[in-house]
């Protein structure tokens, strides 16, 4: 038995240092990825446990009364619903177009380059100061006065930059050799886009669309000084109460009503507060769960 | 409202003018292309002749696909293309005002190195063409079928997939897309079919089959083929042009050019001593 035989592949004191090292680095970044998630839970427990005793049906679907102490947020919730829906009716086609242009027409020059930036510093810009644009030029500029209407523009100017870039990544992830095995048929570049383009990215686009639900149902600044009140008398049944305002209204809206009645107000019970933060939350949950199962599902009936 | 969908046709061989050997497909005259500032192509003036197979050889970046690229105009698509010279296709300059480009990419088909079927299924892959030219709105459904029949059959697809025609494309194996895209260009009656290093991608018997399918479109259409291959050349082109640093060195009958090359460079490329 000759023992004289030496490990040629023996380990050395760097190694078992780079080891360390390795194993500190895998836990720092799972304990950090835990510290995200804890937020999140701690947050939705919190806020559940404090509004169950307003959660009901009721709450969400009658009126405020006395000065919010009593009923429930059904104006506030068709008021955001309503603001969702026309800011994405304005957004959606403008950005979803323009991301057309950018990624399927535009040369690479500086123009569109700058156009790039713009939309890039345009998504940066903060929710105040969309809020004091939209009072500038939608209320006081336009002459559109404190409505619905100005307020949904104000928001649709704020989700702009994200659909378009949303939409500008999903027909980026198209692959190159459909197109040119269209143009080289003979293809127009609409005809292309039409044909290959658009059915093979409408899921991408879609769900930044709807990822930007969210964002407009949650902002309470750009409405603020645009067309959002404090309370507004609104029919408790019928057609009246499906749709309350019309886009030359002023109306009640979640995000504002939450910090009317938690800065502004007094008496309001507490779960009435918690109770409304608990809903908004439910709503963006609810709307991102929608985006992620619909993009599992068009992505399961697309393969190349 | 009613229109006519324009009639797809190309020019035959007919019997009573029997192909003439100096009849040429495509002609060069002259030929210079610029990328931005770099000189792909320099001063090429090439006759390809009809209803025969022509390979393009030439180490990596010698201009072989961006010559491929001129006879569509496709490469107006990429961007920053300065080009100068003539290209006369089927004897009409392609350049003239009067050229439809879409008609002319109609009339010179592109198969490429990597198949690209589009994510439809292989059905519509065969139709794609004529929709967008409009031209299988006249057309019946059970017509429609034979057009997707005649094609699949000329690239010996048919037998393998008329079970599936409603599969998606992409569900194929490499060789059978690269035959659907071969087929694919067929309802549109092509006059000539570039090809991109179309048998790059596939294995021995996928390169077998589709060189075959190559050697069969000889006569009805003039194929012009971009290869890295030395006996791919050698055994399925009937003329070679061999090109080096954007220029034409040597075009010549392929078995004269491998037997006897005419420049110490070609000859020296097809020994494999540099490229």
């Amino acid at each position: 038995m000759s023992s004289e035989v030496t490990n040629p592949f023996e380990t050395n004191d760097q190694e078992r240092r780079g080891k360390k090292i390795e194993l500190a680095v895998k836990y720092s970044t799972l304990a950090m990825t835990w510290l995200l998630i804890i937020p999140v839970l701690a947050i939705i427990i919190f806020l559940v446990y404090k509004a169950w005793p307003a959660l009901s049906v009721e709450f969400l679907l009658d009126n405020p009364e006395k000065k919010m102490t009593a009923g429930g947020i059904w104006g506030p919730l068709i008021g955001t619903f309503f603001l969702v829906l026309v800011s994405l009716i304005i957004a959606a086609p403008i950005g979803i177009l323009a991301g057309v242009y950018l990624n399927e027409f535009a040369r690479d020059n500086w123009l569109t380059r700058f156009i790039n930036l713009a939309v890039v510093n345009l998504a940066g810009v903060p929710s105040i100061v969309h809020g004091l644009f939209g009072l500038g030029a939608f209320v006081y500029f336009l002459g559109m006065d404190r409505c619905l209407l100005a307020a949904s523009c104000t928001v649709a100017v704020m989700t702009l930059p994200v659909i378009i870039t949303s939409t500008k990544e999903a027909l980026a992830s198209v692959p190159m050799s459909f197109r040119v095995a269209c143009w080289n048929m003979g293809a127009t570049k609409w005809q292309t886009i039409r044909t290959i383009v658009l059915p093979n990215s409408i899921s991408g686009i879609l769900t930044g669309v709807i990822l930007q639900v969210a964002r407009a149902a949650g902002e309470t600044a750009p409405i603020l000084f645009t067309g959002a009140m404090i309370s507004s008398r609104i029919a408790d049944s019928g057609w009246d109460a499906m749709v309350p305002y019309g886009l030359e209204d002023r109306f009640m809206a979640l995000s504002y009503h939450l910090y009317i009645i938690s800065t502004q107000w007094q008496n309001v019970p507490e779960s009435f507060k918690f109770g409304t933060a608990a809903v908004m939350i439910g709503l963006v949950i609810a709307v991102n769960s929608l985006s992620i199962g619909f993009r599992i599902y068009l992505r399961a009936r697309k393969k190349w | 409202m009613s229109t006519v969908a324009p009639q797809l046709t190309r020019t035959e061989f007919t019997p009573t003018s029997p192909k003439r050997a100096d009849e040429y497909s495509i002609r060069t005259d002259d030929l210079s292309l610029w990328y931005g500032d770099f000189q792909a192509l320099m001063n090429v003036s090439v006759k390809i002749k009809k209803g025969i197979i022509t390979g393009l050889i030439g180490p990596s970046g010698c201009g072989k696909t961006t010559l491929l690229r001129c006879f569509n105009r496709i490469n107006e698509r990429y961007g920053n293309v300065t080009t100068t010279g003539d290209i006369e296709i089927l004897d009409k300059n392609i350049y003239d005002e009067d050229v439809s480009v879409r008609q002319l990419r109609r009339s010179v088909g592109m198969v490429f190195q990597r198949p690209n079927p589009l994510p439809i299924s292989i059905y519509d892959n065969v139709l794609f063409g004529m929709g967008i030219h409009d031209a299988h709105k006249s057309l019946s459904k059970s017509e429609r079928h034979d057009v997707v029949e005649e094609a699949l059959r000329e690239v010996d697809l048919w037998n393998t997939v008329k079970d599936r025609l409603k599969d998606r494309a992409t569900t194929l194996t490499l060789e059978q897309q690269q035959k659907l895209c071969i087929a694919r260009l067929l309802p549109l009656k092509p006059d000539i079919i570039l090809m991109d290093e179309p048998c790059s991608a596939l294995d021995a018997e996928g390169i077998e089959k589709v060189e075959n399918l190559i050697e069969s479109l000889r006569e009805d259409y003039t194929v012009v083929i971009v290869t890295h291959n030395m006996a791919q050349a050698r055994r399925a082109t009937d003329e070679c042009i061999f090109m080096l640093l954007g220029e034409i060195i040597e075009h010549s009958k392929t078995s004269e050019m491998f037997l006897n090359p005419q420049h110490e460079k070609t000859e020296m490329y097809i020994q494999g001593r540099y490229g």
